[in-house]
């Protein structure tokens, strides 16, 4: 009892500490593809180190929202990882429902940070926040359509006295792992939700083809330009809650493609399979072109008829 | 379970129809339908009929639209329905043929699991492709897709001795769409486009 | 009961007290002190009145159970009764309207008190506002057909006047009118409706028992009719698709406080109609013998159409316009249809024996409404002080008032937060529970009913999505960022002695969201009571309210700790910036040096991406000279996003019958001779008629 008790509260630890080095991976991994050397892999540790040790410049028309967004971005990513179940391990915050909380934590995360750059008055961050507006609102129902089809296929399976208590709802049962084993066992469906779930992950941590991490031209960016303004401990926040998101979304795909294992095997492959979603999204920022903006709402309506239509075949088979 | 992957691959290959950006990717897929609809048969115990359908379907009808294309060289730059109202409505087309599943009076036993919907799926898809893109070949592409929903829905009303005549049924539509492709050829050349909106300065 | 009846006795008296007054003040004009005095006695009335109203209807039992509280008074009419029926369902639907009649008639006397004699005439302005409230309560208690359309028409008809208080304003008397329409279009549907309900049984009183067996013999035909009728009706009132087109109009033009009243009480009980009407004429099968059965599952499909309609027409709307009362008016459209997709949800499920569906369905949409009264309330009034202050509501001329007036742009931005459901919040729990509802559709028997319940889920993602991106638009537009025009940068900040009475709805946002339990425990009484159900789904939907309430509690728990988080997270910051340089700085322009605060992003603007999807039903149009050749004359770019429905639909038909009225007038001629002609064809007709 007090052996599992521990577990969560680790495993949430090891993603805290590790999501840096995510992002450090991708970045290796583009590297490496470019034919260059790259950074080092902790450099994302150092940027926030570095960052927490400055000072700050602040805009002159900027009022709580720009201040205090960052923690709202912060804390509300926190808190949606710490409602993952992590390595197959249901959280202890999970309950019937929770994942509508947590995508909509994720949602706070995103409002907070629009307003923040809205409250600069400046021309770029206001074209940011209109385009990640936009794109989030397109990304909603996809997300939502990818956890319904977990949760009806939990349901079908019945492991679980779902009917009496609506445990089908909570991601500590979507997530547990039987996902990978019932598309072997005709629920081909499943492939999708994975799919659909990249594309998203793609999406809202603004990835290659939806946005460029690395761009400098202020005029194609949505996510970096909207924290222009943001400087010293602040920004240090915002790039440690954009890791933390990229990991709730490479964590969600791993959940789905690691079977119900031992706690160490699990955990294993689990971290594993995270590593390797990172290495995918490196790979498809190497071969892809960002784009054009009129064309990323038909990305998102895509991951939404994936998802849609996962969800039919999920209910008929 | 084979058959069950099949199928889904068959609706996932509908819709990814729907989407695909250009020619090139619709002869694809059309290919992969029929290989699809080959397997399908092979797993229903049609063996000679599997291999004919694989071979006509799957290699040589693509291999012909793939030369036409080729012949003609021209990229689709126009369509009436943009992507994503196209693959909207074939979820809905989805849908749809599940209501009626539910709502039609079948033998029971006479269509395996999700046969009949995937068949009128594949009806409809074919049928949005014929409406929604602007070019004839991408138009005989879409016939060829609704023909193979009406194929899969005659798939399990046939009994062995059947098979000849739907031998003869395939020939037909081969010669069909290979006039078809001859003759879209020498539109080409003779008129230098293929967009059917212009077949209306062809009326009195 | 005895608090009610109180409650309505005051507003009674001091609705005749206030109308004696304004037929004075009519006849001689009031000096400046008169004015005030009545300002300050109708306002106290209305609060006094809705002071002991809230007490009694908090207080009351919620458990569903529990007997309803009746009263039978003295009516005087050969007709009807005035019979009163106070149970959970009534008293949940009073709870906006007391709570939100308290602090709108204190935010409406501050902002009315400099008002001059001679331009408004504030005891009729009182009148209305306590008529209002009486209709309203009575409305929300009747047990009686009669009584309820009387109550009914005295609450469509006040507003008129409210709405029409600054009439010399021509758009102003315009809306008016468009509301008065609208609201009788509603009540000739809802005559349609008690008149049938009436022939069918023969009697006019509202309790299900005695109507069953009238209705049973009337047949299936008759009563689905009557619910198409009620619905038509009902929904006029809630506004929704394509009866929405007055509120759009109606909000910008009344005074604050009336907007809110309007958009987060009176609207509600559109919805209270149509609950009533499905336990009126459906209710639990099998629980009063004789009655028709458990509603039909195409009601649950119907309200379910209507609903996502509804909210994706309001939302798309919401997001077109560039004036920020008439964008309030378009949420408060989305969100009626929220509520209208709750209900179906939980008719479908109450119809194919799904309890969770059905007990979530019905507790989402009485949750949400609660809700709703509370942040569109806030919204609405803090939309008012903007008014006063800056004297715009133009978004494109606003912009940077969080500096100007702090206070406001801070309630303005709990009730941005509320609305659009994010978790620490009220919005968050109406909408989690309508969520989930939808979600156990996947149990639900039937594959249309599964996919017909998740696949309107994605769509309400979808909204909750555009929601989001309304009121960061709304918010950050208005509030944030540098003043676009002298209207924003002049802005005077309002005292905390004017805005004192938004800080209860802003506490009810909070508090919703804090203490969520305690809000969905009050609801699920009223759910249980409104859901027609009976037997063994009764008892699942028992299970479900006490299964799905540690969801509530765990959801409260995370809104404290990202409460906290938040917390610490900031006082992390402080502490690590304790001692360095924090400097103000210019905001950084990308190396563009002459930047003005006209450059940053307008309303427009901000909502293009999404226009450019969702046009068609946005519906922007622009106007204004396009810039053309080498030397290019001066050019302007406008935006506007009229009402389709109205313009389109409702203006042409209205036109219609205009044009045929007048061909009627042939007959009216004015010659003496062929009107002798009339009557003696008529009497011929009538011979011929008779001896047939």
């Amino acid at each position: 009892m007090t052996e599992d008790f521990w577990i969560f509260p680790a495993q949430f630890l090891l993603s805290l500490l590790l999501a840096p080095f995510l992002t450090g991976i991708i970045n290796r991994v583009k590297a490496i593809a470019a034919g260059r050397h790259g950074k080092p892999l902790l450099q994302c540790y150092y940027d926030i180190w570095r960052l927490c040790r400055k000072g700050e410049v602040i805009s002159e028309s900027a009022s709580w929202p720009f201040l205090l967004g960052p923690s709202i971005v912060l804390g509300s990513g926190l808190l949606a990882l710490a409602m993952l179940p992590l390595g197959g391990f249901a959280s202890p915050l999970g309950f019937a429902g929770d994942f509508i909380l947590a995508a909509y934590l994720l949602g706070l995360g995103r409002f907070a940070l629009m307003l923040a750059a809205l409250d600069t008055g400046s021309a770029f961050e206001g074209m940011g926040a209109s385009r990640e507006a936009a794109f989030g609102a397109l990304a909603e129902p996809a997300l939502f359509l990818a956890f319904l089809v977990l949760s009806s296929t939990c349901l079908d399976l019945g492991h679980y006295s779902t009917r009496q208590t609506g445990q089908a709802f909570s991601l500590g049962v979507m997530f547990h792992g039987q996902a990978a084993l019932s598309w072997l066992h005709g629920k081909p469906e499943l492939v999708i939700v994975p799919l659909a779930l990249f594309i998203l992950l793609l999406a809202e941590n603004c990835r290659i083809p939806v946005d460029d991490p690395n761009t400098h031209l202020e005029l194609t960016m949505i996510h970096e330009v909207m924290i222009l303004d943001q400087s010293g401990p602040s920004l240090a926040m915002l790039i440690y809650a954009a890791c933390l998101k990229l990991w709730f979304f490479a964590a969600l795909v791993a959940a789905l493609v690691v079977p119900p294992l031992p706690f160490w095997a699990g955990t294993g492959l689990w971290l594993f399979a995270v590593m390797v979603v990172g290495i995918l999204v490196g790979i498809v920022e190497s071969v892809m072109a960002r784009l054009r903006m009129r064309r990323v709402p038909h990305l998102l309506g895509m991951a939404c008829a994936l998802a849609a239509f996962a969800l039919i075949l999920a209910q008929v088979s | 379970m084979f058959f069950a992957n099949v199928i889904f691959l068959l609706l996932l290959n509908d819709l990814f129809l729907l989407a695909a950006p250009g020619v090139t990717w619709l002869i694809r897929l059309t290919a992969f339908q029929g290989v699809l609809l080959g397997s399908l048969l092979f797993d229903m115990d049609h063996a000679l009929l599997g291999a004919a359908v694989l071979g006509i379907k799957g290699i040589l009808l693509p291999v012909l639209l793939a030369r036409t294309y080729k012949h003609i060289g021209r990229r689709e730059k126009t369509r009436h329905l943009n992507h994503a109202i196209a693959v909207l409505m074939g979820v809905l087309g989805l849908v749809f043929s599940l209501w009626l599943e539910n709502r039609m009076d079948l033998m029971p036993g006479l269509f395996p699991d999700l046969l009949f919907p995937a068949a009128i799926t594949t009806l409809f898809c074919g049928l949005i492709l014929v409406v929604g893109r602007a070019t004839a070949l991408s138009q005989v592409i879409g016939y060829l897709v609704a023909e193979n929903g009406i194929f899969l829905l005659g798939a399990p009303l046939m009994a062995a001795g059947a098979i000849w005549f739907e031998l003869a049924l395939l020939l037909d539509i081969f010669v069909a769409v290979f006039v078809m492709g001859i003759a879209i050829g020498h539109i080409g050349e003779k008129f230098e486009s293929m967009d059917t909106a212009r077949f209306r300065s062809l009326r009195d | 009961m005895t608090f009610y009846l109180a409650s309505v006795a005051i507003l009674l008296l001091a609705a005749l007290t206030m109308g004696v007054w304004a037929i004075a003040f009519t006849l001689t004009p009031p000096k400046r002190r008169q004015n005030r005095r009545s300002n300050l006695c109708g306002s106290t009335a209305a609060a006094l009145a809705c002071l002991i109203g809230f007490a009694g209807m908090a207080a009351g039992p919620w458990d569903f159970a529990s007997l309803p509280e009746t009263a039978n008074l003295a009516w005087g009419l050969p007709f009807g009764g005035f019979a009163l029926l106070l149970d959970p369902v009534s008293r949940i639907f009073l709870l906006p309207v007391f709570g939100l009649g308290f602090v709108c008639a204190l935010s409406g006397s501050i902002a009315l008190r400099h008002e001059r004699a001679s331009e408004h005439n504030i005891a009729a302005h009182w009148f209305f506002y306590l008529l209002l409230l009486l209709g309203m309560a009575l409305v929300a208690c009747a047990a009686d057909a009669i009584l309820f359309l009387l109550a009914w028409e005295i609450m469509s008809l006040s507003p008129f006047f409210l709405i029409d208080f600054n009439d010399r304003d021509s758009t102003v008397r315009d809306a008016s009118w468009t509301y008065l329409v609208a609201a009788h279009l509603g009540a000739v549907f809802l005559l349609a409706f008690f008149v049938g309900l009436w022939q069918a049984t023969g009697i006019t009183s509202l309790n299900p028992a005695a109507l069953a067996p009238g209705l049973a013999d009337a047949g299936t035909g008759v009563v689905s009719l009557l619910f198409i009728l009620a619905v038509a009706g009902f929904g006029a009132k809630a506004g929704i698709a394509p009866m929405h087109v007055w509120l759009p109009d109606a909000h910008p033009a009344a005074p604050s406080h009336i907007s809110a009243l309007l958009s987060g009480a009176m609207i509600n009980l559109g919805l209270y109609g149509v609950i009533r009407t499905i336990s009126l004429l459906a209710g639990p099968a099998g629980s009063i013998p004789g009655i028709i059965g458990a509603a039909p599952a195409w009601w649950g499909w119907l309200l379910l159409l209507i609903g996502l309609c509804t909210a994706l027409v309001g939302i798309l709307k919401a997001l077109a316009q560039g004036n920020l009362k008439r964008m309030l008016a378009y949420s408060s459209v989305e969100n009626m249809g929220l509520m209208f997709t709750a209900l179906g949800c939980g008719l479908l499920g109450a119809s194919c024996g799904d309890a969770w569906a059905a007990f979530l369905g019905f507790s989402g949409a009485l949750l949400h409404m609660l809700n709703h009264a509370g942040f569109k309330g806030l919204l609405f009034l803090c939309a008012g002080e903007v008014l006063h202050s800056a004297g715009t509501l133009r978004m494109e001329l606003l912009g940077g008032l969080q500096k100007r007036m702090p206070l406001t742009g801070c309630l303005f931005a709990l009730g941005a937060f509320s609305i659009a459901c994010l978790p620490p919040f009220s919005g968050f729990t109406g909408e989690f529970a309508i969520f989930v509802g939808l979600a156990n559709g996947a149990s639900a028997q039937g594959v249309e009913q599964q996919l017909g319940l998740l696949l309107s889920l994605g769509l309400l993602a979808l909204v909750s999505g555009l929601a989001c991106a309304l009121y960061v638009k709304a918010y950050g537009m208005v509030f944030l960022g540098r003043p676009r025009t002298g209207f924003a940068a002049n802005a005077h900040a309002p005292g905390l002695a004017a805005i004192w009475p938004l800080l209860i709805p802003a506490a009810a946002c909070v508090a919703g969201g804090l203490l969520a339990p305690l809000f969905f425990r009050i609801v699920s009484g009223p759910a249980l009571g409104a859901a027609p159900l009976a037997g063994e789904l009764l008892d699942e939907c028992l299970v479900a309210a006490t299964a799905i309430l540690p969801s509530f509690w765990h959801i409260a728990l995370l809104g404290w700790l990202v409460a906290i988080a938040v917390t610490g997270l900031w006082l992390a910051r402080k502490r690590l910036l304790a001692g360095r340089s924090v400097r103000i700085c210019e905001t950084w322009g990308c190396g563009y040096q002459a930047s003005s605060a006209r450059i940053q992003y307008s309303e427009g603007s901000f909502s293009e991406p999404l226009a450019r999807l969702f046009n068609p039903v946005m519906g922007i149009v622009r106007h204004g000279e396009p810039v053309s050749g080498v030397f290019p004359k001066p050019s302007s770019l406008g935006l506007s996003a009229p009402d389709r429905v109205k313009d389109l639909l409702l203006t042409p038909l209205f036109e219609g019958i205009e044009w045929l009225c007048n061909a009627c007038k042939i007959i009216q001629h004015g010659k003496i001779n062929l009107y002798i002609l009339y009557i003696i064809a008529t009497v011929v007709c009538l011979l011929i008629w008779g001896l047939k």
